[in-house]
């Protein structure tokens, strides 16, 4: 199917070094060459590549029965996606910004969501929902969105984060092959980062869709995060390994379900816990990880869980938004919080 | 790999066709009162008396609106902006239909409509603070009569039509009468909301006017990715009336948006006014046309330009001479120079500002957040006094 594209870098067994929107491109493109079921469908996905270029070149070289610039609607995208699905195809839809989800919300929370459930499971929906999100960019309203406590609230969903372009083009096959519906969550302002990508290795060796890798070892407190938040928490291991503080840094990577054995185990080592994500505390993701590791690591913890997040406002107008996000600082100062129970 | 013949839709299962294959409706009637080249016509059904004080206030609407469009461009270049979605192509559309409301009229803008900004006497320096990030609109929509700029696509088409339920409810029909205006794209008629609007609209007789600004892309997806049927036409079938307007004419949209206004304001209920135009420059300063379309088509529309027109009446009918035009630019320089101050002497929000207007009385959680933060941001001035 690629006979005549030109072996690039990362083709013939070197890594290339690649951004998070290109590692997704490539990941994608490989997705539709293993399997011609797979489909992309959004706005602007095809001539134009998507507005973050995401999809640049797929619609080019795979044409436009395979690569869908769709009506703008959401719902429609997500809704006839799931019709497709009952065809035998792996749709794949780009929602262009986390904003513009909750027109699609009926049909991902109602519809597919519950598809299998309701069928006994003798219907299986294979739909990939793509959600550039985030803050951080400096962006207008319903730009810089965290929705995905939303998402993890609603039973059916697989529903995860990529961090870096590795691992991004990785969980993006992965998720495409899943036999479940996955909402995928792109951290927008990550978009541009840069990380070695082995293009060659097969999804055999890849680190699995649903389980949390620990990116930083360390046995002061474990800290726990997903998507944009990466790597402002393994930039903060660093910042603390100077102050004489070892942070162990665990990328949840699978926001639902839960990777609750590796987060556990490290949280019975370290004694600490810290939740690091963008979106609001109140009712957000660290709310349930604080929970669950309350019950489960009770006897093990030296303090209470704690949570740094985005407040409980809307997000703000983005000449502020440095305040709202969590940062290097922000997670710093949980974790010497932590340190004074 | 799939093989695609140049010139055909790609299409194994015969699901994309073109729209040539379709039987061909009757050509639209496109509403014209004023040709590219500067001519006017007449319209049997859009009677339209304008003095030459109200033609030349039209023209100066349009090139200041134009020029606040290329200030707001400019300065996003330079960083002062995070972003602009300009209006160039559509000045027109925008003060042809702007012009035609009353003060007790409510408009519904998406965010492009600094032209109906323009008309309804909201400074351009309070859209400045939401492209530049400093607020999220932050201004009374009850001072205009214009509400918010809305981003989510078409959400505000049943906001319009929820207000106009309200005019109905409020006695506020008759010869003098309120309605409401709804502006939005040809992309956004592919959205649940604005069907459901056109449904409400109709079902309630709603006072309400769908201005649908037809600029042919909705960012890199032309109108054959929305609509088989030139979009007017949908109107019917949602039982009102829907017509085409040339949205580069300022007195045909000036004439058919009177009209349709008072239709509403007279319980006549709602209309849909396609105004056909193009987005002469990108969909925002983010977005780069030349990946996706070919300059010859924006070649061919500079020849409708909007403004042009409208000059080319004023010189040939003697209205007006030089001297106007030049008075009419330095004031567009004058009103560029004002915005670009405003835009740079515009302070950021204080950040213990994001707790604000979240609910009509501040909860408890918030205020604790609040201390929080400024607890916080605190202990760094703190620091920074203790080195």
């Amino acid at each position: 199917m690629t006979a005549d594209r030109q072996a690039g870098p990362g083709l013939t067994g070197a890594p290339a070094r690649l951004t998070l929107s290109k590692a997704l491109n490539e990941g994608l493109r490989k997705a539709m060459e293993h399997d011609p079921k797979v489909l992309i469908m959004g706005e602007d996905v095809g001539k134009l590549g998507g507005v973050f270029r995401v999809t640049d070149g797929l619609q080019k070289d795979f044409g436009e029965d395979r690569v869908l610039d769709t009506p703008l609607a959401e719902s429609g995208i997500v809704g006839t996606a799931i019709g497709l699905a009952l065809r035998g195809y792996r749709p794949v839809c780009e929602i262009q910004f986390d904003g513009f989800v909750f027109p699609a919300f009926d049909q991902i929370v109602s519809q597919l969501a519950k598809m299998a459930y309701r069928s006994s499971g003798q219907l299986r929906l294979p739909v990939v929902v793509r959600v550039p999100c985030g803050g951080g960019i400096g962006a207008v309203e319903h730009h810089s969105e965290s929705p995905e406590a939303l998402f993890v609230h609603t039973p059916g969903l697989r529903v995860v984060a990529c961090g870096d372009p590795a691992d991004g083009y990785a969980m993006i096959q992965q998720a495409i092959r899943c036999d479940d519906p996955v909402i995928f969550f792109e951290p927008k302002r990550r978009y541009w980062d840069k990380t070695d990508v082995d293009l060659a290795g097969g999804l055999a060796a890849a680190f699995p869709i649903d389980r949390a890798r620990t990116l930083v070892n360390g046995g002061d407190v474990t800290v726990l995060c997903y998507g944009p938040m990466v790597r402002t928490c393994v930039e903060a291991a660093t910042a603390a390994a100077e102050d004489g503080r070892s942070l162990e840094v665990i990328d949840l990577r699978s926001l639902s379900p839960l990777d609750t054995e590796t987060i556990f185990a490290s949280v019975r080592r370290t004694g600490r816990c810290v939740a690091v994500h963008e979106a609001p505390v109140t009712g957000g993701l660290g709310a349930e990880i604080a929970a669950r590791v309350s019950q489960e690591c009770f006897y093990h913890l030296e303090a209470p869980v704690l949570r740094v997040g985005g407040y409980s406002t809307p997000y703000p107008p983005s000449r502020i938004e440095e305040h709202y996000l969590p940062d290097l600082d922000r997670v710093l100062d949980a974790v010497d919080r932590s340190f004074s129970y | 790999m799939a093989v695609k013949v140049a010139g055909q839709a790609a299409s194994r299962s015969g699901t994309r066709r073109k729209p040539t294959d379709q039987p061909k409706p009757a050509k639209p009637e496109l509403i014209q009162l004023l040709t590219p080249e500067g001519e006017r016509t007449e319209h049997p059904d859009y009677a339209l008396e304008l003095t030459p004080e109200e033609i030349k206030s039209l023209y100066r609407d349009l090139v200041l609106v134009r020029r606040i469009d290329f200030e707001a461009i400019a300065l996003q270049r330079q960083g002062e902006l995070g972003i602009w979605a300009s209006l160039l192509g559509q000045e027109a559309a925008q003060v042809g239909s702007g012009r035609a409301l009353g003060p007790r009229d409510m408009a519904f803008p998406t965010y492009r409509e600094h032209g109906v900004a323009w008309c309804r006497g909201l400074d351009p320096a309070k859209l400045l603070e939401l492209f530049r990030g400093v607020s999220h609109g932050g201004w009374d929509p009850k001072a205009h009569n214009i509400h918010l700029y809305t981003i989510v696509i078409g959400a505000q088409t049943l906001h319009a039509t929820g207000y106009a339920m309200g005019i109905q409810r409020d006695g506020a029909l008759g010869e003098d009468g309120e309605a409401a205006i709804v502006y939005f794209g040809d992309g956004a008629t592919s959205q649940g909301d604005v069907n459901e609007a056109f449904i409400w609209a109709s079902v309630t007789n709603a006072p309400v006017v769908f201005f649908c600004q037809n600029n042919q892309w909705a960012i890199s997806e032309p109108l054959d990715r929305q609509t088989r049927i030139p979009l007017y036409q949908r109107a019917l079938g949602f039982g009102f009336p829907g017509l085409r307007v040339d949205g580069n004419d300022v007195f045909a949209c000036l004439a058919v948006t009177r009209q349709a206004m008072q239709a509403a304001r007279e319980g006549q209920g709602p209309t849909l006014i396609e105004a056909f135009t193009y987005r002469m420059g990108a969909h925002t300063t983010t977005d780069d046309p030349t990946r996706y379309r070919l300059s010859a088509e924006l070649e061919s529309w500079k020849l409708k330009d909007p403004i042009e027109r409208v000059k080319q009446y004023l010189i040939r009918s003697g209205m007006a001479q030089e001297d106007f035009f030049a008075a009419v630019s330095a004031e567009a320089d004058r009103v560029g120079a004002r915005i670009r101050k405003a835009c740079l002497e515009m302070p950021d929000p204080d950040p213990m500002s994001m707790f604000d207007n979240i609910y009509a009385e501040p909860t408890a959680l918030l205020a604790t957040e609040r201390a929080q933060l400024e607890a916080y941001l605190n202990s760094f001035v703190a620091e920074e006094v203790g080195r």
